[in-house]
């Protein structure tokens, strides 16, 4: 069982009386790639956010690289090697590429509390070194993110999470609102990190995406998981069944 | 020929292509204000405004003139300077002007001399201990007057999550209120001659222009200074990331009331008098003085640089309207009609660079 990553056992995320999510078990493994699919209000998003520690689960068991976590926090997470791309940019548009990449992570000449001296050459290579083994073309790491297009924004985010991600990414949705290019530039990257044998969880509408990049497709429906479905045994008519509850009832482990 | 190369979605790029800063479009107003003072001058007054025109003084350029621009505007340029990474971290400083007038007459009380012409100090605001002490004294009083107010500041700002701008206006009442309750009104006088030595002759433009060059170190190669365009530039990602940013705010705010503290003790002393008017709209004219100099009201973006040149602009429109012998409500209305036009045309070029 080690090469398991991570494992959820009964995860349950309740607002009040609404049942966002419901005795979820999850398994991913080392070097897999896993989609999360399913209708708005499916429970994807409340899934990642428990995963990631940016809401506190109602309950249920998280296991991470063999030990049951508890993060109270998206830093926790991150810390503990787990990156996640979100929905909304977290980027700061006036920052050069080298600073966005290393914010709240600064590389120091020396330290002087607040007032530590930024390598701001050492973080400029590295982060040219970073974009390219994600196959990532920034026209100029210099220049502040604000004048790049949306696609080239996203890449860095996913660049950023690429860079530091020790054990997992998870990305919510990273082509939403990319054109057709844009979004293929993403995918590679996403083929790029499969290759690199780390492992991803990918939030997505898409489809045809999520069949040409994951392993796996894990399918939500009402706040429960109803489906887990190995690509190669499915086709899309069977995930769009799953996801409208044509088809399926529940699955014990996903 | 600029090199050019097909990116992310084909578009093309010129990888060598980079935004004008905004520092040289704030240069070029400089220059270009200076150019028409000297033009107004040769053509209304016969004079040159840059330049030396007197036989008996061999310079090249009217010395006089150029420092006394630039010493008008070096105490407001110190609290610009506290204003300038306030602003860039996404938040407003009212109360600097208010802090000047606080900390000024608190500070002049531990600055006086026990002896006038021999006679008792007639100004006297304590007791004989607090007379003649070390120059050091005064100074720390007021520096820590600033940082108290600072440290207020930014404590509401970053735990009771009230806006800056009511903050800092609250701070600004209080501390105008505490400055003339200090001594109910009356000003304060005859400081000791150390004290009185810190803001004598070109005093204020050597601390001013140290201040300007510590800061632009910090906010281009320090942490301090990258968290502050963080924060400015998307409060909610800086959080995400890491950053501390309720304890960045409070250092941002203590260092601003710290600056204006500073300005306030250059000023009482290069004045040898506190009153409890003083350094009224300050405040203003030091953001106006930021804004000008290319620093955005909505944070993440700005520099040191670009409020310094800032300050000259104000200094020189203050000059050449002397200068030219105009009335000083002149100046008023032309200073609120450029600070506007500056962030005019702030906007405008953003709008352009989306476009395009």
């Amino acid at each position: 069982m080690n090469d398991i990553i991570l494992e959820t056992r009964g995860l349950t995320k309740r607002y009040g009386g609404v049942h966002a999510l419901e005795d979820a078990n999850f398994i991913l493994r080392k070097g897999e790639h896993v989609a999360v699919v399913g209708d708005n209000g499916a429970g994807k998003s409340t899934f990642v956010r428990q995963v990631t520690g940016v809401e506190q689960r109602t309950s249920g068991q998280i296991f991470f690289d063999g030990q049951e976590v508890s993060h109270s926090g998206p830093l926790e997470a991150r810390e503990a090697g787990i990156e996640t791309v979100f929905q909304t940019l977290a980027l700061a548009d006036d920052l050069d590429v080298p600073s966005n990449l290393y914010l709240g992570r600064e590389l120091f000449k020396f330290r002087l509390g607040p007032f530590s001296w930024l390598d701001r050459r050492t973080m400029r290579e590295r982060t040219l070194e970073a974009l390219k083994t994600t196959a990532v073309k920034i026209p100029n790491v210099d220049n502040p993110i604000r004048n790049m297009s949306g696609g080239q924004r996203q890449c860095v985010a996913i660049a950023r999470a690429a860079a530091f991600a020790s054990k997992l990414i998870i990305m919510d949705e990273p082509t939403a609102a990319l054109g057709v290019q844009e979004t293929a530039q993403v995918e590679n990257i996403i083929r790029g990190l499969k290759e690199r044998g780390v492992p991803m969880i990918l939030i997505s509408h898409n489809l045809r995406q999520v069949f040409d990049l994951v392993d796996r497709i894990v399918v939500f429906r009402r706040g429960r998981i109803v489906a887990s479905l190995n690509r190669d045994e499915t086709d899309g008519n069977d995930i769009v069944s799953y996801i409208t509850g044509v088809k399926g009832g529940e699955v014990s482990y996903a | 020929m600029a090199q050019v190369t097909h990116g992310l979605g084909g578009l093309k790029y010129d990888p060598g292509k980079k935004a004008r800063p905004q520092e040289l479009n704030v240069l070029v107003a400089l220059i270009v204000i200076v150019a028409a003072f000297e033009i107004l001058g040769r053509l209304l007054m016969g004079d040159s405004f840059l330049f030396n025109t007197r036989d008996n003084i061999d310079t090249l350029f009217n010395q006089q003139r150029l420092s006394i621009i630039i010493l008008q505007v070096s105490i407001v340029g110190v609290l610009a300077i506290g204003v300038t990474q306030v602003i860039i971290s996404g938040g407003i400083d009212l109360s600097g002007g208010s802090i000047v007038g606080a900390t000024a007459m608190i500070a002049m009380s531990f600055a006086q001399t026990a002896l006038v012409n021999g006679q008792p100090n007639p100004k006297a605001i304590f007791g004989d201990w607090a007379m003649d002490l070390p120059v050091i004294v005064p100074v720390l009083v007021g520096l820590g007057c600033g940082l108290v107010a600072g440290l207020i500041n930014g404590s509401l700002i970053a735990y009771t999550r009230i806006p800056p701008f009511i903050a800092t206006l609250g701070m600004m009442v209080t501390a105008r209120g505490l400055s003339r309750w200090w001594s109910n009104g009356n000003p304060i006088s005859f400081p000791t001659e150390s004290f009185a030595a810190i803001g004598k002759g070109m005093m204020p433009v050597v601390i001013f222009v140290a201040l300007a060059v510590l800061f632009h170190v910090i906010m281009t190669y320090t942490k301090y200074g990258k968290h502050c365009y963080a924060i400015g530039s998307n409060e909610a990602a800086a959080r995400m990331s890491g950053i501390n940013v309720n304890h960045h705010k409070m250092l941002v705010y203590a260092i601003a009331g710290i600056l204006a503290s500073l300005a306030a003790v250059v000023l009482s002393s290069k004045n040898l008098t506190a009153q409890a008017g003083m350094g009224v709209m300050y405040e203003l004219d030091a953001i106006a003085m930021a804004v000008i100099g290319g620093v955005s009201l909505s944070g993440g973006r700005g520099s040191i640089i670009g409020t310094v040149l800032g300050a000259l602009i104000f200094g020189v429109i203050i000059s050449g309207f002397t200068f030219l012998k105009l009335d000083a409500y002149y100046q008023e209305m032309v200073k609120g009609v450029i600070i506007v036009a500056a962030v005019v045309l702030d906007q405008w070029r953003q709008q352009r660079r989306t476009r395009g």
